[in-house]
């Protein structure tokens, strides 16, 4: 029971994107459509998931205070090793995504869970951790992607929706409509799920960036309110 | 240098990192609270980008791939920069200590900076010339600069706003910030007239 809750934390109730707010950056640039949706999170999916496993398999090995380069190594080793997979075999898709897939490596959803998670626990509930966050992330940017697809350009995967086609609003999958869109959802969320989401504002604590800066910009920012 | 002039504006106009690539998204997000704040930001941004493409460039170019190694280059680039953000940083500690205390605080944070990244690897992508790909981070960074500097404003009053309580804090920085996106997208298509 406490596996199958640490697998479906990561889906809904700590879902990376919607509740915890990291990796807002895949989740805007490469939401344009669904396809490339899926892609990016089937890519980020599998990179966090091996680099979950070995990092939790090294936690006893890597010393404290160099542990966030040696995540960096992990996990840029893994994205390298993705990139070449799909340029491989699905090279339409790589060079859809182009450069946010290089960008994986600093995804804060994957050093932050290694942060948060895999090196305080073991290798079957990191992995577990990391297919849920993994599947968390896949859905929220396949819903923002197809919120956007639909709206936008009248289509869904490439699908022609010939009743919205006419209608589309092509702003929606440009730029502008990105920030819309996820601002939109984050509300809908704030709304339905109150109580469970009270993050509205980004803290150290969901910061993988934290123990690297000792929270330096944190501390400045209590200070001057302090004064 | 014409073309260097296009690859400032467009950098900094048209393909704003942040409000077009949207790369940097979480600096731009957590620290434009306050204008000076995200200026500091911007500013060590710039430096770091200059100082990372400095380095990744001439790694990618002379020692990557005449030896066949262009497939390590995100491991490499994102180690350089690591290194060099940590190095930069103590340097200044010991050497400029003024420098080091308004830049200092936001050095640590930009070393996994998708920005910083992005910017190496588009420059050996797009196939720039060294002096083109350091006027082209360059013009990348003052897009950042730009886009952070101007949101802090819409901020500043977006913090006295009465929005709907599910919109308070982040998403109504989003619908805030894709409304200064569409006022970037105005800029598309300036560069050809510039320069035409």
């Amino acid at each position: 029971m406490k596996k199958l809750g640490i697998l479906l934390k990561g889906i809904i109730k700590e879902n990376p994107v919607l509740v915890l707010l990291l990796g807002t950056c895949p989740a805007l640039a490469t939401t344009t459509g669904v396809i490339s949706a899926v892609a990016m999170g089937i890519a980020a999916t599998a990179v966090l998931i091996c680099s979950n496993i070995v990092i939790s398999a090294l936690r006893k090995a890597v010393p404290d205070k160099v542990r966030i380069p040696c995540y960096i190594v992990v996990i840029a080793g893994f994205v390298s090793v993705v990139q070449m997979l799909m340029q491989a075999y699905f090279p339409d898709l790589y060079d859809m995504l182009g450069v946010y897939l290089a960008l994986i490596v600093v995804n804060c959803i994957i050093l932050g869970r290694a942060e948060m998670f895999a090196r305080k626990n073991g290798i079957i509930d990191s992995a577990l951790d990391g297919i849920g966050m993994g599947l968390g992330f896949t859905l929220a940017l396949v819903l923002m992607g197809s919120i956007r697809e639909v709206i936008g350009a009248g289509t869904w995967a490439g699908i022609e929706l010939t009743a919205l086609k006419p209608y589309a609003i092509s702003i929606v999958t440009a730029a502008p409509g990105g920030f819309l869109v996820f601002g939109c959802l984050i509300a809908l969320v704030n709304k339905f799920f109150s109580g469970k989401s009270k993050k509205t504002e980004f803290s150290c604590e969901g910061c993988p960036n934290a123990a690297a800066c000792n929270k330096a910009s944190c501390e400045t920012e209590e200070k001057e309110e302090t004064k | 240098m014409k073309e260097l002039l296009i690859i400032l504006m467009s950098a900094i106009l048209v393909n704003n990192y942040v409000l077009n690539k949207f790369l940097g998204i979480c600096p731009f997000l957590g620290v434009s609270k306050k204008s000076d704040q995200a200026v500091g930001m911007g500013l060590s941004v710039i430096f770091v980008m200059l100082v990372a493409t400095a380095a990744t460039w001439p790694i990618y170019t002379y020692l990557l791939a005449p030896n066949g190694l262009a497939y390590l280059q995100t491991i490499v680039f994102i180690l350089v920069i690591a290194a060099l953000v940590q190095f930069v940083e103590i340097f200044l500690k010991k050497f400029i200590p003024a420098l080091h205390k308004s830049l200092g605080v936001y050095l640590p944070l930009i070393t996994t900076n998708c920005a910083v990244l992005g910017v190496t690897i588009n420059n050996i992508t797009d196939e720039y010339t060294f002096i083109e790909s350091m006027v082209s981070s360059l013009g990348c960074g003052l897009g950042f600069l730009l886009a952070m500097w101007l949101f802090a404003g819409v901020r500043s009053r977006l913090e006295e706003s009465d929005a709907p309580e599910c919109f308070k804090g982040i998403p109504i920085t989003l619908v805030a910030a894709s409304i200064v996106s569409v006022a970037f997208m105005g800029f598309g298509g300036i560069i050809d007239k510039l320069f035409a």
